[in-house]
């Protein structure tokens, strides 16, 4: 079971995703934005960083990258696909997601742990966690305000698998860190085998860190990529 | 006379005398392009030459010291051949010209010291001052220098783990921006910046070479300031984090691979200067060509090629052999690459425009040449009037308001709204984070941990520059020992006024002394640092402001180390060192309150802090909470506790002199434990429980309520 971590020039947090897949026994490798064969790839992550110097937009270089057709193709397939962040933001500019990250409410970067709030637990990034369980996770990003033409179709397929909340998991105003719409913090695809969100789970991956909510997560996507049948 | 007017070496900021002694080591007239190289390399910026008679006062002979002063970073021995490399460096003037670009590039160009030591970059922390936030030009110079750390640190992949703060007018005119960096790496990947090898090539690695910059180390970062100097914006340089994250990865794998010979980073002077220093410290020479530079606009002269200081360059010395593997390696990171030049025997460094030759110059005389003053003396007249006016304690009485007051202050209150704009977790290695009294992170897959402090006390070193540069040193010690890590190295930050003033030259010296006879105390090697002269702006200095960069060891580094969130109910709170003495020269309080800065500060004795020191760093692994006790004294860091933990404190018996008083070398260690044994002095002086901040006779507040005030001191001002 390998799991494809894909680095664009500007990514720099591939280490930390392949530690904290080395910590749920997932094997992985680190794989260069060039390349166009992937089908070896049983789950493929597009961890956080700033792709290309997130010049122009967000990911609006990075979906041109060579790999991005394949981790279209794999997508497609049924393939566990997972982005973390920029990875988020890239796969929404790919339309592989939908909806799209703006700048946060108050113009600034924002780096700290915040509270999220499992929706569903139908995704490849929620399957081991419970709905309504507290997960307190590092958001760390400019662009991390997530918006939505069609914001009710999104909700109503049950794509919405992460929200903001507050620590005793209510969602309030102050709760949401960015504006993002419905305080969504991480959603899915129709085919629910995609996900994405902007706060790092790897970041919360074990206690002298902070946190190890992050792990359910992980251990969810590493599930998904067991289940995976070639 | 306008500057127009001015002879050439004058416009570029020579003096006479130096200009005679370039025409002495050529034997005759320098070339314009000459006279570029020399007038940078010589500035102050790049030659320390008001400084270096008195630098030689710092030691670095320890044994764990595998690199000291002199090299792009210092490198230390963390044992099972890791290694760390540290250095400082201040981007003040142009972070005044430019605040987003100037403490971007600040940034950029530390972590090419590390990097260039084959290092990786791993953190960041950034020392800064400003004049008050009430001043909308000071929020706009606030606002843009955090925001340049953060857009650059961030995009280029190194987290920020803290630093520090400082308000006061002197900072209006003259902000300070200042920045610390720590690179790890294994002993065999260690790269020194001595060329080797006739033959060899220079290849110029990185971002096209542009206008930017020009002259920026001799007419930005030597002189004083005037008004109208926003005009010498386009000396300020342009960073792009994209390009040296490619840049960074790219020479990480050069090492790796072992394709370089020695490595030098574009800083100040640019071409001119990394081409003789890597001659010239292997004692050799080298041929440049100036047309194989690749370069962003095609009219450019020699001199502006030579001079510019576009970021993100790198030099490096390849054999012939690998020089192929390189362009590929440079090509498959996306970034540009070209050979610029070979080494000879020198000792000339020869420089080639259009086949002509427009710079022959011995490589090593633009460094070791470089003029070295011992600039006079003299004792500020002020001292005598500051130091006989000495603070009075507070009177007994509520400490409530006068907490109020100092929760509020910006310095003082939540830092957050800086720190939060910094990606602090990157690398998985960040232990304790910043809002403590030092960083504490761990080296992955080893037991090592390293913790830094920066430290600086801008107020207390204008009262007297000796005695508050010792405790500066001492109090980044007793941070990092706080947090479980053993004082093990020092970089140090020298801001100051104009070295022409003796006075300020007199505040320089003494600093450098005191915080030399620090170190020595503590058995600290000092491994690097940085002299910023002619802070001054319209003929006022800035107050002394040294800076110190401490690096803590820790092998094994205590799984649970303290932290201020840690305190739990009933647990003892101790005060370990010694009783208040009354020390409220340059004192939150005084400061504050009485709107006052005068007195002498205490002296801090050297072997109660190697004491105090030891004995932190000693109980780190075994209690909750350690918290060192320095700006508005215990008042302050017991509701730090309180606010972090989010839990009351009880304590009995303290006057609110005490409370307020800042006498050095002391901390807070609270624990379930019933009996300290430190063989110094210490005594329990309350609980903690409730919700409450309780001082007994000298009054109480809420937890909510002094939160809310720490947290809004800086937000309240940006808004």
């Amino acid at each position: 079971m390998t799991i494809a971590v894909v680095v664009f020039p500007g990514t720099n947090c591939e280490h930390d995703i392949v530690h904290a897949l080395d910590l749920a026994g997932a094997d992985s490798e680190l794989v260069w934005h060039t390349e166009t064969d992937l089908a070896w790839a049983l789950g493929v992550v597009l961890p956080g960083g700033f792709a290309h110097g997130d010049y122009v937009r967000t990911g609006a270089i990075a979906r041109f990258s060579p790999v991005m057709a394949e981790v279209e193709r794999l997508a497609a397939s049924g393939i566990p696909i997972l982005g973390i962040c920029n990875g988020f933001q890239i796969l929404c500019e790919a339309g592989i997601l939908p909806g799209a990250l703006v700048a946060n409410r108050d113009l600034k970067f924002i780096c700290k742990p915040v509270y999220l709030r499992v929706e569903s637990t139908d995704s490849i990034l929620t399957s081991a966690a419970t709905i309504g369980q507290v997960l307190k996770i590092p958001l760390n990003s400019y662009e991390g305000q997530f918006v939505a033409d069609d914001i009710d179709a999104i909700e109503d397929a049950d794509e919405v698998i992460l929200r903001y909340c507050d620590p005793d998991g209510e969602i309030r105003e102050h709760s949401n860190p960015n504006g993002s719409t419905n305080a969504i913090a991480g959603i899915t695809n129709a085919a629910r085998n995609v996900a994405g969100l902007m706060p790092h789970p790897e970041r919360a991956s074990e206690t002298i860190l902070g946190s190890n909510d992050g792990m359910v997560m992980i251990e969810s996507f590493v599930e998904s990529v067991r289940r995976v049948r070639v | 006379m306008t500057a127009t007017q001015q002879p050439d070496h004058i416009q570029l900021g020579m003096t006479d005398d130096e200009y005679h002694r370039v025409i002495e080591i050529l034997g005759r007239v320098p070339l314009a392009a000459e006279l570029a190289m020399y007038s940078v390399m010589w500035s102050e910026h790049c030659s320390y030459k008001s400084s270096r008679t008195h630098l030689g006062k710092f030691r670095s002979d320890q044994p764990w010291v595998v690199v000291g002063p002199g090299e792009n970073a210092g490198v230390v021995d963390l044992g099972d051949g890791w290694l760390a490399a540290l250095r400082i460096e201040s981007h003040n003037h142009p972070s005044f010209v430019e605040p987003y670009q100037g403490a971007a590039t600040g940034v950029g160009g530390i972590l090419r010291d590390i990097f260039t030591m084959g290092a990786r970059p791993v953190a960041v922390w950034d020392p800064l001052r400003f004049g008050p936030l009430e001043d909308p030009r000071n929020r706009y110079l606030f606002e843009g220098v955090v925001s340049g750390i953060a857009g650059y640190g961030n995009a280029v992949g190194v987290p920020t783990l803290g630093g520090e703060v400082e308000f006061a007018d002197c900072f209006s005119q003259n902000p300070l921006v200042n920045v610390m960096a720590l690179g790890l790496l294994k002993r065999e990947q260690l790269v020194l910046s001595a060329a080797s090898g006739v033959g060899n090539k220079a290849i110029l690695l990185g971002n096209a070479t542009g206008r930017d910059g020009i002259g920026g180390a001799s007419i930005l970062a030597s002189a004083s300031f005037e008004a109208g100097d926003e005009e010498k914006r386009p000396n300020v340089q342009i960073g792009d984090p994209f390009e040296e994250k490619k840049l960074i990865e790219a020479c990480l794998e050069l090492y790796d691979r072992g394709l370089v010979v020695a490595i030098q980073d574009l800083g100040a002077a640019g071409i001119s200067c990394a081409t003789s220093e890597v001659a010239g410290n292997g004692g050799l020479g080298m041929d440049v060509d100036l047309e194989r530079v690749h370069v962003r606009e095609h009219d450019m002269t020699p001199g502006e090629i030579l001079m510019s200081e576009s970021q993100e360059r790198m030099l490096a010395i390849v054999t012939p052999h690998n020089e192929t593997e390189v362009l590929d390696l440079a090509a498959k990171w996306e970034i540009q690459a070209s050979v610029i030049g070979t080494v000879t025997e020198g000792p000339q460094l020869k420089v080639y425009a259009k086949g002509e030759l427009v710079a022959d110059v011995p490589a090593a005389s633009l460094a070791d040449d470089a003029p070295k003053y011992d600039r006079p003396v003299q004792r500020p007249t002020y001292l005598d009037e500051v130091w006989a006016d000495q603070p009075i304690p507070p009177p007994d009485g509520d400490v409530t308001d006068a907490l109020r007051q100092l929760l509020d202050d910006p310095a003082i209150g939540d830092r957050s709204w800086i720190s939060n704009q910094y990606d602090h977790m990157l690398f998985l290695n960040t232990v304790i984070e910043p809002g403590h009294n030092a960083s504490l992170m761990r080296i992955k897959g080893t037991s090592k941990g390293l913790a830094v402090s920066t430290d600086g006390d801008a107020h207390r070193t204008w009262l007297d520059p000796r005695r508050a540069s010792e405790r500066i040193v001492f109090e980044a010690a007793l941070n990092v020992a706080v947090t479980g890590a053993a004082p093990y190295a020092v970089v140090n930050n020298l801001n100051f006024g104009s070295p022409e003033n003796p006075e300020v030259m007199w505040q320089f010296v003494e600093s450098v002394e005191g915080m030399a006879s620090a170190c020595e105390k503590l058995d600290l090697p000092v491994v690097g640092g940085n002299v910023s002269f002619y802070n001054q702006t319209d003929g006022v200095d800035i107050y002394p402001t040294p800076v110190v960069g401490m690096l803590g060891f820790c092998d094994p580094m205590p799984q649970f180390p303290p932290r201020l969130d840690r305190a739990q109910d009933g647990m003892a709170i101790w005060l370990v060192g010694d009783p208040c003495q009354g020390d409220f020269a340059g004192s939150a309080y005084d400061r504050i309150i009485n709107q006052k800065l005068r007195g002498r500060p205490m002296e801090a004795d050297g072997a109660t802090a190697r004491n105090i020191i030891a004995l932190a760093t000693e109980l780190a692994p075994t209690t909750a909470v350690l918290h060192d006790i320095s700006t508005g004294g215990f008042a302050v860091a017991l509701t730090e506790i309180a606010i972090k933990s989010d839990l009351g404190i009880t304590v009995d018996g303290l006057s609110t002199a005490e409370l307020l008083d800042e006498t050095p070398l002391r901390f807070l260690a609270i624990t379930h434990r019933a009996h300290l044994d430190t063989g110094v002095h210490h005594q329990r002086i309350g609980t903690m429980g409730g919700s409450t901040i309780d001082f007994g006779a000298a009054g109480s507040i809420s937890i909510s309520e002094a939160r809310a005030v720490w947290a809004n001191a800086i937000p309240r001002r940006m808004h």
